[in-house]
């Protein structure tokens, strides 16, 4: 086992010798920045994603005929440490919107085949852009009682409602849309999981500025937008299983600390810069220092967690239960490092714009308040305890009346 | 739970049932109620012994099985559920720790071989005082010709009552306060002038006041180097620390297990109270807690096995936090019992109360935190 391993690492090795233009090296936040935009990906940029879509490099685990390179947990885990020393980094996984991350597992798990065929090879080499429509105005955590139409009209089906929240969808080319299919089920039975084209005269996407400024979030507005019936992901009005799953791909996209590809200058550096220490080197501010030491522990022990559960999993890395946990416990971890980061710099830390403010103080300003949606996207805080105490502690639903 | 090999494996499971089975908290309640003075049952210790408890961590030339740590700790979570009382952790792990990291040749051979049949019971008397620190050490110990002359108190010796030597930090220079100066001596609990008297704790485990008025030791029974025991006995208090941790976690996890027992059972306003929110949410962030504080303490055994360089960084953070999940659940144990949790009759108060000593044993939540500070330079 190992030595398979250790001669696929040397294979991904000299591949990536040959393969990954040196021009790239330690551009990492320029590749994910451009990857965001539509046709961002330019000259030595699109060989490499051309590169990775070839051998299947940018959804490793995917078969090798809807485009991935069929590749093992353990083979995956290589070839990302093997990318990680010559600083290459896999665009796919934002040029595809959700494509990567929730999307695709879930049309592998519930798609036809020729579902499969049809979507998969685009996001697996990034040149299919994915959004998602499930939040509504009046659906946020309680995501059921949705109530954007769906109606059947020959090989079609036509949709009228809004949708909210809808991350990227004024650069997505496709969108899978949770709708209600019928009105007189039950709410969670009336729902179906649809797929359907952006680029229609039915539908119209409107960007949203947030307290942090401008935001990848849209409205997203169906006015008889046509989806074929063919796109239908899982069962009509069994959507809702389609969803539950999909959300937890998206609480395990969630789980992970955050991107490691891009150094920073730790919490505690920080703080002795801004701050300063006493005659025995400790930071000059007490309660802060105290403060530091939980948040260090906390982060260091969401860290733990997450090898240990990759651990025990011993390489099957299905999404679990503790993705609720450990979605909190990030969140947790990443809004006390913004609200320090914050605290540290004091009034120097809370600048808008300016040249009296380095880039890292404004940035940190903007993260502080984009972080504020960690805790309310993927399903809240509070709906996140609410499946830990239901699925895993086996205590009585609280929320469901009726 | 970590993954485990087969060995560990079976060692949990036969560690689970025997424990449950054999030696329940109802064990320990007829051993407080008893009055016994060693505050364990002599039967309860000699069915660990023969199931080879005592010889987890020494090697197999001396008699152990040398599984290392994270394997005692498996053995340690499941006592600590039932809170069985014997002095396994106190002498099998801290007393042989001490011994394999100090000790020489001759007193491996002297000590080791013995604390795997039982027949040898050597523990640590550390505190002078009732805050954990360890540098404080001020008993004496001075040179007479080949032998050290030891003078001065220990208290809270665990197990003191049962010990047959302890393993004594001694100041051979400098004052108390003095990392330099500390000197680990191996002593005898029959030797001439060693007294002592059983003290009672609130959690009805064995404890002693030990006295050393002029006790006359031999140079042979200094482990490690003269006036360079501190850093040895920081080693000795990790691996005592991290093993603790174990138990405290499965203490604390027995706490949340009956607590969630009860949240399903007991009915109130015509529900069971576990349907209230406020009393799921506060399960599922109790829970969250059990789970990421196992990591902790299960990493900080591994490091211990591995030989790794960030054992404090680790023990500290384990120590820490596995100490604040305790001193929590044990709280939440008893309010979400509501009045039968304050009950003698009900095994809630044992918990608590076994809590706070494990908490404050070999540094409390303070104590490490201020120490992981240090350790990551700030």
């Amino acid at each position: 086992m190992s030595e398979d391993l250790n001669a696929f690492r040397s294979d991904v090795g000299d591949w990536l010798k040959s393969s990954f233009p040196s021009s790239l090296k330690g551009k990492a936040a320029e590749i994910v920045e451009a990857s965001s935009e539509r046709d961002g990906l330019q000259g030595d940029a699109l060989e490499w994603r051309k590169a990775l879509a070839a051998k299947g490099y940018g959804a490793p685990t995917w078969p090798t005929e809807y485009g991935g390179a069929g590749l093992s947990h353990p083979q995956e885990k290589v070839l990302g440490e093997e990318m990680s020393k010559v600083g290459a980094i896999n665009p796919m996984i934002v040029l595809t919107g959700m494509g990567i991350t929730m999307v695709g597992p879930t049309v592998l798990e519930y798609g036809t085949d020729e579902q499969k065929a049809k979507h998969l090879p685009g996001i697996a080499s990034g040149e299919v852009r994915w959004c998602l429509g499930l939040s509504e105005p009046n659906a946020g955590s309680d995501l059921a009682s949705l109530s954007t139409k769906a109606v059947e009209d020959g090989d079609n089906i036509v949709l009228n409602g809004q949708k909210v929240w809808t991350s990227g969808a004024d650069k997505s080319d496709w969108c899978g849309a949770v709708v209600r299919t019928n009105p007189d089920a039950k709410k969670r039975d009336g729902i179906s999981f649809v797929m359907l084209e952006m680029d229609q005269p039915g539908v119209e996407t409107r960007p949203i500025k947030l307290i942090s400024g401008s935001s990848p979030f849209c409205e997203t507005f169906f006015n008889d937008a046509i989806a074929e019936k063919k796109d239908l992901l899982g069962k009509q009005n069994d959507g809702w299983s389609v969803v539950k799953r999909l959300l937890q791909h998206e609480r395990q996209s969630q789980t992970s600390a955050r991107s490691p590809s891009i150094k920073t200058e730790s919490v505690q550096d920080m703080a002795k810069r801004y701050v300063g220490t006493d005659s025995e080197g400790r930071l000059d501010d007490p309660d802060l220092r105290a403060r530091l030491v939980s948040h260090l522990m906390d982060s260091k022990l969401h860290n733990l967690t997450v090898e240990r559960i990759t651990a025990e999993a011993r390489g099957n890395v299905e999404v679990s239960a503790a993705a609720s946990i450990l979605k909190n416990s990030a969140t947790r971890v990443a809004q006390t490092r913004s609200e320090l980061n914050l605290e540290i710099a004091g009034s120097q830390g809370l600048g808008w714009d300016g040249d009296e403010f380095t880039r890292a103080e404004l940035d940190n300003v903007r993260n502080w308040l984009f972080g504020k949606a960690i805790s309310i996207y993927g399903g809240s805080e509070e709906v996140q305890k609410n499946i830990i105490s239901k699925n895993i502690l086996g205590l009585p639903e609280t929320t469901q009346k009726g | 739970m970590a993954a485990l090999n087969e060995e560990q494996t079976m060692i949990r499971e036969q560690a689970k049932s025997w424990v449950s089975e054999q030696a329940p908290v109802r064990k320990f309640r007829e051993v407080r109620d008893s009055g016994n003075e060693l505050a364990f049952a002599v039967p309860t210790w000699q069915a660990m012994v023969e199931m080879g408890w005592t010889g987890i961590i020494i090697p197999e030339e001396f008699g152990g099985s040398d599984l290392g740590y994270l394997t005692f700790g498996l053995i340690l979570e499941e006592t600590g559920k039932h809170l069985t009382a014997s002095p396994l952790f106190a002498s099998a792990l801290v007393g042989a720790t001490s011994v394999m990291l100090g000790g020489s040749e001759a007193i491996k051979q002297a000590v080791l071989p013995g604390i795997v049949a039982g027949d040898q019971i050597v523990t640590l008397a550390l505190e002078e005082g009732p805050r954990h620190k360890p540098e404080a050490t001020a008993l004496t110990a001075e040179k007479s010709g080949n032998d050290f002359k030891l003078t001065g108190d220990k208290t809270f010796v665990a197990e003191g009552m049962s010990a047959t030597s302890y393993i004594v930090p001694a100041r051979t220079s400098g004052v108390a306060g003095d990392t330099h100066g500390i000197s680990l001596f191996l002593v005898p609990a029959d030797a001439q002038g060693v007294s002592r008297n059983a003290m009672h704790m609130m959690d009805s485990r064995g404890y002693a006041n030990v006295q050393f008025d002029g006790v006359m030791i031999e140079s042979g029974n200094l482990l490690g180097e003269l006036d360079k025991g501190f850093g040895l006995l920081e080693q000795i208090l990790d691996r005592a620390r991290a093993g603790l941790c174990a138990e405290m976690h499965g203490t604390a996890s027995q706490a949340f297990d009956m607590t969630l027992d009860y949240l399903k059972t007991r009915v109130q306003f015509g529900q069971v109270i576990g349907a209230f929110q406020a009393l799921g949410h506060r399960a599922a962030d109790l829970y969250t807690t059990k789970e990421m504080t196992r990591s902790c303490f299960e990493a900080a055994l591994k490091t211990i096995d591995d030989d790794a360089d960030n054992i404090p960084e680790m023990v500290a953070l384990a120590k820490a936090r596995v100490g604040e999940y305790l001193h929590e659940m044990s709280c939440q144990l008893i309010q979400i019992h509501g009045g039968i949790g304050m009950t003698d009759e009900f095994d809630a108060g044992f918990y608590l109360k076994r809590a706070r000593i494990l908490e404050t044993s070999f540094g409390n939540q303070g104590f490490h935190r201020e120490r992981y500070a240090r350790i990551l330079g700030f």
